[in-house]
């Protein structure tokens, strides 16, 4: 059989891949640019196929707290929005992760701050990895750089959300979400029975039997002793996530003099960079983090003896630049170039400013 | 007859609800968040929906709601009770999903969540306790407040040039093509408990029979955010609350 292999936006993608992944559910409220994503889904009604539940919410807070609620009962739920819709987000985000539910959210980032601009950024970097709600939790955090990745990443996201019970976000942008390129698309896979997930996930509020104990979710303690505990319990979570589930993509960079740090579009940009510097003779290598929660550290560190200087390009005003420089413990110089506002630069632009930080 | 005789099963008249567990209740002396949670028990159990029943629990003084009733819970986020149980019905249309919410959970910060569940007709039961005053945060103003009602965040009494009008959220889900069942009850006399369970139980049947969202308002006593004692409570309930939120059937298409 031939491979299918289909040409659609990033957020098309999305859509797809989460029917074929057998999620169970999707909330959501328009906003630009990732409404594809909810048109898509409502366009192939999966609720006729695969029992899908697709509904549109009344704004980002009910979206999410629906996922809270369907999470809560051991399904496989997911929401998407844009940067402002993530902010509002982020109050269930955090009791999500407080009552340790599974489930993915995608932000598909344009410019703010406030209502900024549709056009793409990576300004959220910070709200994503450093927190953004409240209190001491993490969320798991794939940044995909292709349209093919937005598709593989929905299942990547699913699985490492149920396998730690933690929330994991797929933090693209609106060049990823807008832009066409060809994908295959994961095999349809069947949607978990009420048997199987009353099985698997033990916690889940399915309705009480006789023989159990209430399943309770909840990120509530009252008793400060207790609510120690559960912190340290998400806690060690967190340190057996960043030493297992670190994922990074090294281009040109064994014999690389100088490093540019990427993630997500601006990779894409810098893939080109490297191309670019190798041309003139300049040792120039990639590498970008897929993984941006739990940060590729350790691997990053290995460069602080090799390299003699480090760009990280982001389109933010440098974000990701403080993670870089802690992992190479500043050793190495590293410097950062980056367009804000949803400017998008070219990479002959980003070239010229690798030079005249690093070669002179 | 003697206490033997008494106590012979077949003399029993009333127990303890069986989904009712043994922790004790950190609700106050002539609160009515007792009495509905038991009435909640009862009906559950009657209707033989302990294994299919997911309760959702809101922030305020039920918050524990889960600490006292023998069924799954989930406990939402402030206010957004109404969307947490939208998910789990329509994820599971075959269980019986419930919110239990306050005044302020229900009313003010989860307004737009109330109303969107009610308006798609969601097929679930929203249990309403409206007390008029925030318990668990030590007193504060309700949006159901009375006028020249005196809280901790209104001490003069709520005036409406600063605060606005008691909001009859009941009324205004009466509007909505989505909602089967609205209703007002209260729980202060042994009557008007057993009407609130019949109308509860009626809420409950809706549910399951998909006829949309049913809102059960208790008009509720709060001793302790009041500064009465239960009995002045129920009275100044009778003599204060019921003329601004009346009992009885504001709609029903069931």
């Amino acid at each position: 059989m031939p491979e299918e292999i289909k040409l659609m936006k990033g957020n098309e993608a999305i859509a797809y891949a989460a029917i074929r992944y057998g999620a169970d559910g999707y909330f959501g409220y328009p906003i630009t640019p990732q409404s594809e994503i909810m048109e898509t889904l409502m366009d192939e009604m999966p609720w006729e196929t695969t029992g899908m539940v697709v509904l549109q919410a009344e704004s980002e807070v009910a979206a999410i707290n629906m996922v809270y609620g369907g999470a809560a009962c051991g399904k496989a739920v997911m929401t998407s929005s844009s940067s402002p819709g993530i902010s509002l987000k982020l109050e269930g985000i955090s009791y999500m992760a407080g009552a340790e539910l599974p489930g993915l959210i995608v932000n598909v980032m344009r410019g703010g701050p406030g209502l900024g601009t549709i056009q793409p950024s990576q300004a959220d970097y910070f709200q994503t990895v450093k927190g953004g709600g409240h209190g001491d939790y993490r969320l798991i955090t794939l940044a995909p750089a292709s349209v093919q990745e937005m598709a593989d990443h929905v299942a990547l996201a699913f699985d490492l959300s149920f396998k730690y019970r933690n929330p994991a976000m797929i933090l693209s942008d609106g060049v990823i979400g807008q832009m066409m390129e060809k994908v295959k698309l994961p095999e349809q896979r069947a949607r978990r029975t009420e048997d199987q997930v009353r099985q698997e996930q033990t916690w889940a509020t399915l309705g009480k039997p006789d023989n159990r104990k209430p399943n309770i979710i909840t990120s509530l303690e009252l008793d400060s002793s207790v609510m120690e505990k559960n912190n340290q319990r998400f806690q060690a979570k967190y340190k057996l996530i960043e030493e297992n589930e670190v994922i990074y993509e090294e281009i040109n960079c064994e014999d690389a003099e100088y490093l540019i740090v990427a993630f997500g579009s601006a990779a894409r940009i810098s893939q080109k960079v490297v191309d670019l510097a190798r041309a003139e003779g300049i040792k120039v290598g990639l590498f970008r983090p897929v993984t941006l929660w739990p940060f590729p550290s350790k691997r990053l560190n290995t460069y602080k003896d090799k390299v003699k200087g480090i760009l990280t390009m982001e389109l933010n005003a440098g974000q990701m630049i403080e993670d870089v420089k802690l992992a190479v413990e500043c050793n190495v110089p590293v410097e950062h170039y980056g367009r804000l506002g949803g400017i998008v630069p070219s990479p002959t632009e980003v070239f010229e400013a690798f030079k005249s930080t690093f070669i002179k | 007859m003697d206490t033997k005789e008494i106590i012979k099963p077949e003399n029993l008249v009333y127990q303890k609800p069986r989904l009712m567990n043994d922790n004790p209740m950190h609700y106050c002396p002539g609160c009515s968040h007792g009495v509905v949670h038991k009435i909640v028990a009862e009906v559950i159990d009657e209707m033989g929906l302990s294994e299919k029943t997911i309760g959702v629990a809101p922030v305020g003084c039920a918050v524990f709601a889960y600490n006292y009733l023998d069924i799954d819970w989930i406990e939402a986020a402030h206010g957004r009770a109404p969307a947490v149980a939208t998910a789990a019905k329509r994820l599971n249309p075959d269980k019986m999903v419930f919110t239990y919410q306050g005044d302020g959970d229900l009313a003010a910060i989860g307004t737009a969540e109330t109303i969107h569940a009610c308006n798609r007709g969601e097929n679930i039961v929203i249990v309403f306790i409206n007390n008029a005053i925030y318990g668990m945060t030590g007193g504060q103003m309700a949006p159901t407040t009375l006028l020249d009602m005196k809280t901790a965040t209104c001490p003069y009494g709520r005036n409406v040039a600063l605060n606005g009008y008691p909001l009859k959220i009941s009324d205004l889900l009466v509007q909505l093509e989505g909602t089967c069942l609205i209703t007002r009850e209260t729980v202060h006399t042994a009557a008007a408990i057993r009407k609130a369970k019949k109308m509860l139980r009626k809420a409950f049947e809706n549910a399951m029979n998909k006829k949309g969202t049913s809102v059960i308002e208790f008009v509720s006593t709060c001793s302790s955010g009041w500064k009465m004692t239960p009995d002045q409570s129920n009275k100044w309930m009778v003599e204060n609350m019921l003329p601004m939120y009346p009992l009885g059937v504001l709609k029903d298409k069931s």
